[in-house]
């Protein structure tokens, strides 16, 4: 028996040992509705509330989303967009990002940490801190751009899909707080079976290319969307339409060891640099983080 | 609100206009979510913004800030014209039929009995015309010119969708497609509920605003129905609460008002009170009014209060004016006031055109504020740079700051917008020092009554007479208040048919306001909160939420006034036969011997409908008033007025007549007229309004919430952006001719560039929530631009339509 | 091969080399211009060491468990909501049992599943209500700014009540206007005024009606009249 109450763990990243598959468990999903968002923030807060997290209290840069990004102290923000449609009608679409917990996890497999990502058999990919190496391969593993690294403790951070509440029972802070029932939580079928009634109800409403976002290119996610359009995912600021794990990720999956190791290091490096380049900021950003006075600190 | 929050989901159509509820009310707005998902309904919102309600709408429709009336004006007229009302619903519940005497006219933007000097109305032209019994004459066939049906339509076919357009600057067609979303529910089995709030009350028209809303759900069958009603969402958790209670310049608990000076006689005070019937057979409630006032004042001053002083008349203060916060800051400014305590309320920045306020405040000799925060009130005195530039050394009020307790520290009973009181528990202790509100008021009445019991003072009777009965002087408990406000029986109550019966024995709580006596025999310190705290316990901590009918009537949920009804008027919800309108959703109805079904009829139980006791009791009519013949200070049926500063240089309207661009009948005092600007200087067409991540000048103190919103912005149309060479991000100032502040722009295609008649009217949108004080980056109060001018009916201030100039900074 | 102390800035430099040293492929960060925060990025990220530390692939078992759920003994306490008026249910958890020697610290709150309105959602603002409770500017003790004063001094509630208690009687007993010009008995008090707070309890908020209306005051308004 392992020590992880309800929740089986079916793969952890760089660990060959095979996990315990003889039980089956529920696969869990959460559906956000964009539809029915409102982008009040409550489950930013909720998010941040129930894992005790305040992220720095920031800057109007002349938009509503605030925070600004994702960070490793904000695990959910709203993304908003003004989309005109071809007959003029103004829309605010409004996108709640966060992890999406693939079934086929890009950031789980690009870790050279052992076990510090772990998938749960209810679908779950939490990451485990304290195994964290810092390294970033995740960020370059994970095709929506989620994961996001401390600059005190060196440590990725992403939603945990509130594993700590989903392994009593409960549904994730997110999912109870949503005042307009936009995301809602539960087995990954019964999400299914919810966003096609809802997929009826926005075509009545005539948008006919109303429709659900479970992207086949990470073997489906445990986050998924009902989009009023559903054909041009990418107008919600930038949600990929068809996402797919980085080849380079891909080849040590099924490599042999020796090779797999060597690849291992090698898409480190090449995560590594990626993400001191580029991600998860940008330039910009990066430079504006100079003049913050705890930007000294980075090291630490 | 007439109906509830859960009752959302009745509606088949739901407008949000005058208010945002998405972004206000989130929770109550999930109530709309789930009419649309469950019941095919759809959601209209008309607003100057495309806010986050307008996102979830089915339809939207932009309006220029203020011009509301018209609006909906308009849509009368379309209801009208088109012939899309439920006749037999106007017919019998509402005065449509009523007789208007000869006296009333309307002329270019004015009613008859105008008072330019006084700007007043005599408004005893606007009476119905009476029979020899006194009793109002009506026309059934609502064919006679003087009928309240003729003078509406007549009055209202001058706002033609052309004249929306011009007025509104809404394009006609996106105007006659909201009427048509509107008019789908004039039908029996359809129905709409109206959302609004503080974008309808914070006009110099705001109360003839939501007026032609409830005359407008009248015409469509729509109170009084599940899924319909005039929805108010009220701003604070317990505003509903503090209304009912009385706690405003010219009301007592209930609903009960206090004397105005003129009325020296117990016997003209209560007269004009208790009405009497103006249509046969009504029951007009408040013919009650004397068992509720007897019972307020002896719960109030118990043994001073008797028969022979006319139940201690004398201590209740005499208006000679309103002492609204307008006319309270008006005497403050000029110097005529010198104390002021401010419990929970931050007037520095809750308050219009914040230099008078801050002038005034600084003319007072003492200042208490009571808060479980800082605020910005507190520290009015202290310079915090441009945001408060103020010298210290010159203000010389004395300022106590009092911590008390929040929610989590205390218990007791909040009234929410559904009317429903429910109660709660203390979970930790207040931190440091802190003391509740009542512990705090206890420990300055008791020292207060303790020196003129000692020394003596300018008439103390009242002081030295009011009941203080609680256990612990200092310590008065929620318990101890409830109850005494629910009121008891102080002798034995028999039964008025049969004296040697005895329906409640002396000291019993009483069930509901049905026992309350005019004799000095019960006790009620507020008698449409009678039942909260029966003889079986405390009625408001029930939680019970089943749903027996499936329509969200949790009877069985908290208790709410009166008399545990959830929806008001429901007797409405039946045809004249007593039969539901509409079978699927049956509220109540006549069982062939009573009134029953799924909530508590707001009606005589025994009353059958061949005895035809209208719906709207308490009216003296027995019916709903779509002509007003007294008791709005603007007229008897709402006309558009201008706000008081607009970018439009006449009212379209009433162009010729001067005396009708702005409301005729509204308050304004000399410097704050001269406070007005001009569209010459101050181009713009501005509003401020809510943001759904914070709550006023509250959560900015809150660093969860801080985090999501954390500095002040200002919005402006791409548009206006590009004219002005501002680009997101940039600062900009924005000035009234009151002051400036200084923000963040958002640059959005969420305002709309209205086109009014040829008048191109931008609007620039101002949230609130930012201040000096707080975790929040520090900002201007918003209201330093806002003008010092209120409702011709309420006084509350005209936040939301006024004229500003934007400068990038 | 201590991959877990990857975060030691005063290496990182070092481990660089030594990424060097083992991969060709580092080369190309020469060729790449980094600024100094991204340089800090580097050696905060540390991934060159660490992920060479893999080269060994430890054998000891990787225990990973979810963060232990942290309501499990917490009292809660029925409470509502004090911003807006749906008057949403909530449920305040605080740690202890309300045993005579553990103090109620309030850690965490969230929406009530039974309420009629809210079914366990809650806004940003009720999500956040933790904040307030604790919000570092919640005020703890009486304090007081005399005339032409620049600072708050602490008080006792003692000296706080007889202060203003003496200034509003001195007041009334100044101001009190028992009669109107001709006679008319009025008996008002208008100097003196107050703000009611519509977020108090309607028991608080009836208390200080009887408090302001038998001392005659009539300048007396809550959030309702804005």
């Amino acid at each position: 028996m392992s020590s992880l109450q309800s929740l089986d763990i079916t793969r952890r990243s760089a660990t060959t040992t095979p996990s315990p598959q003889v039980r089956n468990t529920v696969d869990v999903a959460k559906l956000i509705d964009v539809s029915k968002c409102i982008g009040c923030k409550a489950c930013q807060v909720a998010c941040s509330e129930w894992n005790d997290l305040r992220d720095e209290i920031g800057f109007n840069v002349g938009v509503y989303d605030n925070p600004a990004d994702l960070t490793a102290k904000s695990w959910t923000v709203m993304r908003f967009t003004e989309y005109v449609e071809q007959d003029g009608r103004l829309e605010w679409l409004i996108r709640k990002d966060g992890c999406m917990h693939c079934a086929d996890p890009g950031c789980l497999k690009a870790c050279p940490a052992p076990g510090a990502i772990v998938q749960y058999s209810n679908g779950i990919v939490d990451f485990v801190e304290e195994h964290c190496i810092g390294c970033g391969s995740c960020i370059t593993g994970c095709p929506f751009n989620i994961p996001r690294i401390d600059k005190k403790d060196n440590k990725a951070y992403k939603c945990t899909l509130c594993s700590d509440r989903v392994a009593v029972g409960l549904e994730p802070a997110c999912v109870k707080t949503c005042p307009t029932g936009a995301i809602t939580f539960g087995s990954k079928e019964d999400m299914h079976v919810h966003a096609a009634e809802r997929i009826v109800d926005l075509k009545e409403r005539g948008y006919k290319t109303a429709g659900l976002y479970d992207p086949p290119g990470v073997g489906g996610t445990h986050v998924m969307y009902v989009l009023k359009h559903a054909d041009k995912p990418e107008i919600y600021h930038g949600l990929p339409n068809d996402p797919s794990i980085s080849p380079l990720v891909s080849v040590w999956k099924g490599a042999l060891k020796p090779l797999a190791l060597l690849a291992m290091g090698f898409t480190a490096l090449f995560g590594f640099f990626h993400y001191v380049k580029v991600g998860p900021n940008d330039a910009d950003a990066d430079a504006a983080d100079e003049t913050h006075p705890d930007s000294s600190a980075g090291p630490r | 609100m007439t109906n509830h929050w859960v009752d959302i989901k009745n509606a088949d159509v739901v407008l949000i206009m005058g208010g945002n509820a998405a972004e206000a009310h989130p929770c109550g707005f999930k109530w709309v979510t789930e009419a649309k998902a469950h019941n095919k309904a759809r959601l209209v919102v008309v607003d100057p913004r495309f806010t986050r309600s307008a996102a979830m709408a089915d339809y939207y429709a932009p309006i220029r800030a203020g011009s509301d009336i018209a609006f909906l004006g308009g849509v009368i007229n379309y209801l009208l014209a088109n012939d899309k009302i439920q006749k037999e619903y106007v017919k019998a519940y509402t005065n449509a039929t009523f007789l208007v005497a000869d006296t009333f006219k309307f002329e270019d933007g004015l009613f008859s009995g105008y008072n330019a000097e006084r700007r007043s109305y005599d408004q005893s032209q606007w009476a119905y015309q009476k029979d020899k019994d006194g009793y109002a004459m009506v026309d059934e066939t609502m064919q006679d010119p003087r009928c309240v049906y003729q003078l509406m339509k007549a009055h209202y076919a001058r706002y033609t969708p052309e004249m929306v357009g011009k007025v509104c600057g809404t394009p006609v067609e996106q105007f006659r497609k909201v009427c048509e979303f509107i008019a789908s529910t004039s039908t029996p089995d359809r129905t709409m509920t109206v959302m609004y709030a503080l974008g309808w009350t914070q006009h110099s028209t705001g109360s003839q605003m939501i007026r032609t809303a409830a005359m407008m759900q009248l015409l469509l069958g729509n109170i009084g129905v599940p899924g319909g009603g005039m929805n108010a969402l009220r701003g604070h958790s317990n505003i509903q609460g503090l209304t009912d209670l009385g706690l405003l310049s010219n009301l007592l608990p209930g609903y009960l008002t206090l004397p105005v000076e003129r009325e020296q006689n117990y016997e003209e005070y209560i007269k004009a009170r208790a009405l009497k019937p103006l249509r046969p057979n009504q029951m007009s409630y408040w013919q009650n009014y004397p068992k509720f006032h007897v019972s307020l004042m002896k719960a109030w001053f118990g043994n001073a209060a008797t028969k022979e002083n006319n139940w201690a008349f004398d201590y209740l203060p005499k208006l000679d004016k309103g002492y609204d916060i307008l006319q309270a800051f008006e005497l403050m400014h000029q110097g005529k006031m010198n104390g002021y305590i401010c419990q929970g309320f931050n007037p520095l920045a809750s308050f219009p055109n914040k230099k008078k306020i801050g002038e005034s405040l600084a003319k007072l000799k003492f200042l208490v504020t009571i808060d479980p925060l800082n605020t910005e009130t507190a520290e009015f005195w202290k310079n915090f740079g441009p945001y408060n530039d103020v010298d210290a050394s010159k203000i010389q009020t004395e300022v106590f700051r009092l911590p008390s307790t929040c929610f989590a520290e205390e218990e007791g009973s909040l009234t929410n917008s559904g009317r429903w009181l429910q109660w709660h528990w203390k979970a930790a202790d207040a931190p440091g020092e802190a003391l509740g509100d009542a512990e705090i008021i206890a420990g300055l009445f008791t020292r207060i009554r303790a020196m003129y019991a000692k020394d003596g003072g300018a008439y103390p009777d009242p002081i030295l007479s009011v009941t203080w009965p609680y256990k612990q002087p200092l310590a008065p408990s929620a318990e101890e208040l409830a109850m005494e406000f629910n009121g008891r029986a102080l002798t034995e109550l028999t039964d008025p048919k049969d004296p040697t019966k005895v329906i409640v024995p002396a000291g019993q709580q009483l069930a509901s306001f049905a026992f309350l006596r005019d004799d000095g025999s019960t006790s009620c310190g507020c008698w449409i909160y009678s039942g909260a705290w029966t003889q079986a316990g405390n009625q408001m901590a029930r939680r019970d939420n089943s749903d027996p009918w499936g329509i969200g009537q949790t009877l069985n949920w908290a208790w709410a006034w009166p008399v545990n009804r959830r929806i008001l008027y429901n007797r409405a919800s039946a045809d004249p036969a007593g039969k539901p309108w509409n079978a699927k959703r049956k509220l109540v109805f006549w069982n062939g011997k009573s009134w029953g079904g799924s909530d508590v009829p707001d009606m005589r139980l025994d009353a059958a409908p061949d005895q035809n006791v209208g719906p709207f009791i308490m009216t003296s009519e027995g019916v709903a008033k779509l002509y007003v013949p007294s008791g709005m200070a603007d007229g008897p049926l709402p006309e558009h007025y201008e706000p008081f500063e607009s970018p439009l240089p006449v009212n379209p309207v009433t162009p010729n007549n001067p005396k009708a661009f702005s409301n005729p009948a509204a308050r304004v005092f000399k410097d704050d007229l001269e406070a007005f600007g001009k569209p010459k200087d101050f181009p713009y067409a501005a509003t401020t309004y809510r943001l759904t991540e914070h709550f006023h000048y509250w959560t900015k103190h809150a660093e969860l919430n801080a985090i999501t919103q954390p500095q002040q912005f200002v919005e402006i149309s791409e548009e206006l952006a590009k004219e002005k060479g501002v680009k997101a991000g940039d600062k900009v100032r924005v000035k009234s001719n009151r002051g400036e502040v200084v923000m963040v722009a958002v640059v959005t295609k969420r305002i709309p560039v209205l086109d009014c008649g040829g008048t191109k009217v931008h609007t620039v949108g101002i949230p609130n929530h930012w201040g000096f004080v707080g975790a929040t980056r520090q900002g201007y109060l918003a209201n330093t631009l806002t003008p010092f001018v209120g409702d011709a009916n309420t006084q509350t201030p005209e936040y939301k339509a006024f004229i500003v100039s934007l400068e990038k900074a | 091969m201590n991959a877990v102390t990857a975060a030691d800035g005063m290496r990182c430099a070092l481990r660089i080399e030594r990424v060097r040293a083992f991969f060709p492929l580092a080369e190309v960060s020469s060729s790449m211009d980094m600024n100094r925060r991204q340089f800090f990025k580097a050696c905060a990220a540390g991934l060159g060491g660490s992920s060479l530390a893999l080269l060994g692939f430890s054998a000891q078992e990787v225990l990973a468990n979810v963060r232990t759920f942290k309501l499990t003994r917490t009292t809660e306490t029925r409470n509502t909501c004090p911003y807006c008026s749906v008057g949403c249910g909530i449920i305040l958890s605080s740690l202890g049992d309300k045993s005579k020697n553990a103090h109620s610290e309030i850690i965490h709150i969230e929406g009530d599943p039974d309420h009629p309105v809210n079914r366990g959602t809650l806004c940003p603002k009720g999500a956040g209500l933790l904040d307030f409770i604790h919000s570092p500017t919640r005020l703890k003790y009486p304090e007081y700014r005399a005339a032409g004063s620049n600072e708050w001094k602490r008080i006792s509630w003692n000296d706080a009540f007889d202060r203003i208690a003496k200034l509003m009687k001195a007041d009334r007993d100044a101001n009190f206007q028992a009669t109107a010009g001709d006679g008319k008995v009025v008996n008002r008090w208008t100097t003196t005024g107050m703000l009611a707070a519509s977020a108090s309890s309607n028991e608080s908020g009836y208390i200080t009606h009887k408090f302001a209306r038998s001392q005659g005051m009539l300048v007396f308004d809550n959030q309702a009249r804005v």
